[in-house]
C-alpha cells in the first residue's frame, strides 16, 4: 500500500531490493515490531525515523539476521532479497550478510589496528589478490568513509584508541570495504561533527549509486537532506512510508505530522 | 529520605559553612575511617601470617641445600677389590658395597697416622660411620664405572652421616649425642677436628635436587631428583591435556552450544565439580585408569589422568568468564562484515580471552602441581629409587611427586627428614613462583597485543 512508484518523480526505474511482508518481532514476550511491510528500493536512501524505542534498531537488524544472535528473539512474516526469501533454511546468514553490510548504533572497532579493521572483511572475503590490492582497498574504505587524513599516519595504531566521531567512521569505512550491495546504517551520525557528517551524507548520495542504503536517524534534516524514502515507526508500528518530500510536507498520519513537527517523541 | 527529613528541618543544610562539618558528615567519615582501619588490619594480620609461614619454612628448610661433605684420599687396594690381581672387570665388580668400607676406614687411619687427628677410643672403623652409608657405594659405584681405577689414590668427597651434618647444622649437640646410639660425643670431637684440618667442608648441596629419595637411616643422600621429575611429567600430562580439552569445551558451551536444560545442567554439573574433594578424583583415577583401562600404579600418567580430571573445571570455568567478559559487540562487528561464528570466535573473541585463559591454566596447574590426595589413592606414596625413563616410557614407570614427597618425609623418625621436607616445600613453592611469573608475562606478551 506504501509501494507508490508512480508517485516518484524520477525518471529512471527501480526495482524493489527488499521486501518485507508482514514481519512480526517478539523479544521474549515484548512485541517489538507489529505487522510491518515495506519495500526497500534498489539504488535509494531509505530513511527510518521514529521516536526512541520504536523499533528501528530492531527492524533494521531483521534485514541481515543479525537477530539471528540473540536468543530470545523471534521473528515472523517474510523478508525477501531480489526475491528470495532470507530467512529460508537453506540460507546461510554468513553469506547474507556479506551481501547486507551494516554499521552499527554503537561504534565497535575490533581491538586490532586501523588497517585490520578495514582489511579483515576482505580478508575473509577473499576480495583482495596481493598486498598492494589490500592497501588500496583499506586507503580507497577510509577515504569514503572521510577518516582517511586522520588517520594515513597511524594506520598500525589500535582502532579502538580513536574518538567516538572517528570509530564511527571507521566503522563505516569497514562496512563499505566488503563492497556491500545492500547498507544498513544505524545512526551513522550521532556522534559527528557538521562536517564530518556532510562528508558521510556525501559518502552516502554516493553510494546510491550502487546500492541501497538504509539509514536510520534521529535528525529530520538528516532524513530530508540523504534520502529519497521515509518510513516512520512508531511503537513497533510501521506508521507510513512514502518518498520522502511528501513525508515531510504532506503527511498523511497525524503522528507523523507530530514526530514531524516535533510535539511527540 | 534522612536527606529529605535532614534538610526540611529547622537548620538548611546549605547555611551552614564550608568549613566545619555538619554531624552527617562527621558520621559518614567515622564509618568510612573505621572501614578502612578494619581492611587494613586485615591485611595486616594476613601477611604477618604469611611472613610467618614463609620465614618458618625458609629456616627450616633452607639447610637442606647445604650439606657437609668430608673429603680423604682413597686408596683403590687392589688387595681388597681384586683378591685374584687378574684385573678382570668382571670379577672386580662382583665385590659388595660391604667390601668397600675397609677402604675408607683405611683411608682414616692413614689421615690418622700422617696429620695427627684422632680421638681417644674412636678407632679408624668407628670413624668411617662419619660418612654416610652411601659413602661406599658411590666408591663403588666409582669403581665400576672404570674398573682400571684400582691400585690408584683418588680423592673422594663423601657425604657426611646424618648425625655429623646435624651436628654442624646445630640440629645434633655435644648433649643429644651422649643419648644418642647412633653418634657419640668422641665422633663429633673428631668431625671438628676433621673441620679444622679441612677434610670436612660445608658447601652447597646440588644432589638435594638431582638425587633420588633414600632409605629411612641415610636423610643425608635423600634428594628430590625422582619426585620434581615426576611432577614434570606430570604436569606436561595435564597441560596437554586439559588445556585444548578445556579450551574447546567452554568455547562449545560458551559460543555455540543452544542454551537449553541439558546445557544448564552441564554448567551446574561443571561448577560443582570444580568443589568435589580431590581424594574423590583419586579414588575414581584408581577404579578407572587402574582397577579399568590396567594402567600401572605410581605412574606419572596416571597421575597427570586424575590431576587433568580435577584441572578441567577450573580451567572451563576461568575460559568461560573470559569469554563472557568479551563484550557482545566484538562479536556483531565480526558477523556484520560477513564472518563465520566460527571466524567470529577464532579470530576476535579468543584472543581477547586469552589472558585470562592463561591464568585459568596456571592457577589450575598450580593447583594440581600441589595437590597430594588423589596421588596417594594412586600408589605414587611408594618408596622411588629409580629414575622414570625419558618420555613417552617415562610416563609409565613408576615415580614420585613434590607434594607426595613432603608428605613421606614429614612421616619419618629421623629429625633430619624435617629439615628436607622443609627443603621440599622450598622448591616447590619456587616452582609455584616461577609458574605465577609465566603467567603474567604471558598475559602482559596478549595484552599488549590489545
Ligand atoms: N536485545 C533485546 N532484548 C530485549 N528487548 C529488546 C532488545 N533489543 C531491543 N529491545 C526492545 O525492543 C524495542 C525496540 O528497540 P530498538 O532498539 O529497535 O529501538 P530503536 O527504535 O532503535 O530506538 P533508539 O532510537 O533509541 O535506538 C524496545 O522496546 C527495546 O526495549
Ligand atoms: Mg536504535
Amino acid at each position: 500500500m506504501y509501494d507508490a512508484p508512480n508517485l516518484g518523480a524520477k525518471v529512471e526505474q527501480k526495482t524493489n531490493k527488499i521486501e518485507a511482508n508482514g514481519v512480526q518481532v517478539y523479544y521474549g514476550d515484548t512485541h517489538a515490531i507489529k505487522d510491518v511491510s515495506v519495500a526497500i528500493e534498489s539504488n535509494t536512501v531509505t530513511a527510518f525515523i521514529g521516536p526512541s524505542g520504536c523499533g528501528k534498531s530492531t527492524f533494521l537488524r531483521c534485514l541481515n539476521r543479525m537477530n539471528d544472535t540473540i536468543d530470545i528473539c523471534r521473528i515472523e512474516g517474510d523478508i525477501r532479497l531480489d526475491g528470495e526469501d532470507i530467512y529460508d533454511k537453506r540460507v546461510d546468514p554468513v553469506q547474507l550478510r556479506a551481501k547486507v553490510g551494516m554499521v552499527f548504533q554503537k561504534p565497535n572497532p575490533f581491538p586490532k589496528s586501523i588497517y585490520d579493521n578495514i582489511a579483515y572483511g576482505p580478508r575473509i572475503h577473499g576480495l583482495a589478490k596481493s598486498k598492494a590490492d589490500l592497501d588500496e582497498i583499506v586507503e580507497k574504505s577510509l577515504r569514503r568513509g572521510a577518516i582517511w587524513n586522520e588517520v594515513k599516519d597511524r594506520l598500525h595504531e589500535p582502532g579502538t584508541g580513536l574518538s567516538g566521531g572517528q570509530q564511527q567512521r571507521l566503522c563505516i569505512a569497514r562496512a563499505i570495504a566488503t563492497e556491500p550491495e545492500v547498507l544498513l546504517m544505524d545512526e551513522p551520525c550521532s556522534a559527528l561533527d557538521p562536517i564530518a557528517t556532510a562528508q558521510v551524507e556525501e559518502l552516502i548520495d554516493e553510494l546510491r549509486a550502487q546500492y541501497s542504503v538504509v539509514i536510520v536517524t534521529h535528525s529530520m534534516q538528516q532524513a530530508a537532506r540523504v534520502s529519497q524514502k521515509t518510513a516512520f515507526f512508531h511503537l513497533g508500528h510501521l506508521v507510513e512510508y512514502d518518498n520522502t518530500s511528501t513525508i515531510f510536507t504532506n503527511p498523511r498520519d497525524e503522528r507523523t505530522e507530530s514526530y514531524i513537527t516535533g510535539r511527540i517523541g | 529520605m534522612t536527606d529529605a527529613t535532614s534538610s526540611g528541618g529547622a537548620t538548611p543544610r546549605h547555611s551552614s559553612s564550608l568549613l566545619t562539618q555538619d554531624a552527617r558528615t562527621l558520621k559518614r567519615n567515622a564509618a568510612e575511617s573505621r572501614f578502612r582501619a578494619y581492611g587494613l588490619s586485615a591485611v595486616v594480620i594476613a601477611m604477618l601470617a604469611l611472613v610467618f609461614l614463609l620465614g618458618s619454612i625458609l629456616h627450616n628448610g633452607s639447610s637442606a641445600f647445604r650439606q657437609t661433605f668430608i673429603t680423604l684420599d682413597v686408596y683403590l687396594d687392589p688387595a681388597k677389590l681384586d683378591k685374584k690381581g687378574t684385573g678382570n672387570a668382571e670379577e672386580i665388580r662382583k665385590v659388595t658395597t660391604f667390601g668397600y668400607a675397609p677402604l675408607i676406614a683405611a683411608s682414616f687411619e692413614k689421615l690418622f697416622e700422617e696429620e695427627g687427628i684422632g680421638v681417644e677410643g674412636i678407632s679408624a672403623k668407628k670413624a668411617g660411620d662419619l660418612i654416610s652409608k652411601e659413602g661406599a657405594a658411590d666408591l663403588r659405584r666409582f669403581v665400576h664405572e672404570d674398573t682400571t681405577r684400582v691400585g690408584e689414590t683418588v680423592s673422594f668427597s663423601f657425604l657426611a652421616s646424618g648425625r655429623i651434618d646435624g651436628f654442624f647444622k646445630g640440629r645434633v649437640t655435644m648433649e643429644s649425642a651422649e643419648r644418642d646410639s647412633n653418634v657419640s660425643p668422641a665422633q663429633l670431637m673428631l668431625a671438628e677436628q676433621l673441620k679444622e684440618a679441612g677434610h670436612l667442608k660445608t658447601s652447597w648441596n646440588w644432589g638435594f635436587l638431582t638425587m633420588a629419595d633414600a632409605s629411612e637411616n641415610r636423610p643425608e643422600a635423600a634428594g628430590l631428583g625422582v619426585a620434581i621429575l615426576g611432577s614434570f611429567y606430570m604436569m606436561i600430562v595435564v597441560l596437554v591435556l586439559s588445556l585444548p580439552i578445556g579450551v574447546a569445551a567452554s568455547i562449545y558451551l560458551e559460543e555455540f552450544a543452544p542454551k537449553n536444560w541439558i546445557t544448564d545442567i552441564i554448567e551446574v554439573n561443571i561448577s560443582n565439580l570444580a568443589a568435589v574433594p580431590s581424594i574423590v578424583f583419586g579414588i575414581l583415577g584408581l577404579a578407572i585408569f587402574i582397577n579399568f583401562a590396567g594402567l600401572p600404579q605410581s605412574a606419572p600418567i596416571v597421575g597427570g589422568l586424575v590431576l587433568t580430571l580435577m584441572t578441567l573445571p577450573t580451567i572451563i570455568i576461568a575460559t568461560r568468564a573470559s569469554l563472557k567478559a568479551v563484550p557482545p559487540s566484538i562479536r556483531d562487528a565480526a558477523l556484520g562484515v560477513g564472518a563465520s561464528k566460527m571466524q567470529a570466535v577464532f579470530h576476535h573473541v579468543l584472543p581477547l580471552a586469552a589472558p585470562g585463559i592463561l591464568t585459568g591454566t596456571i592457577i589450575g596447574l598450580a593447583q594440581a602441581l600441589g595437590e597430594t590426595a588423589p596421588l596417594l589413592l594412586i600408589g605414587m606414596v611408594a618408596f622411588v629409587r629409580e629414575f622414570p625413563a625419558a618420555p613417552p616410557e617415562g610416563f609409565f614407570d613408576p615415580a614420585s611427586a613434590l607434594p607426595v614427597q613432603v608428605y613421606n618425609w614429614t612421616q619419618r623418625a629421623d629429625p633430619a627428614f624435617v629439615e628436607r621436607a622443609s627443603g621440599a616445600i622450598i622448591v616447590l613453592l619456587v616452582f609455584l613462583l616461577i609458574m605465577n611469573a609465566i603467567a603474567i608475562v604471558l598475559r602482559r606478551r596478549f595484552e599488549r597485543r590489545w
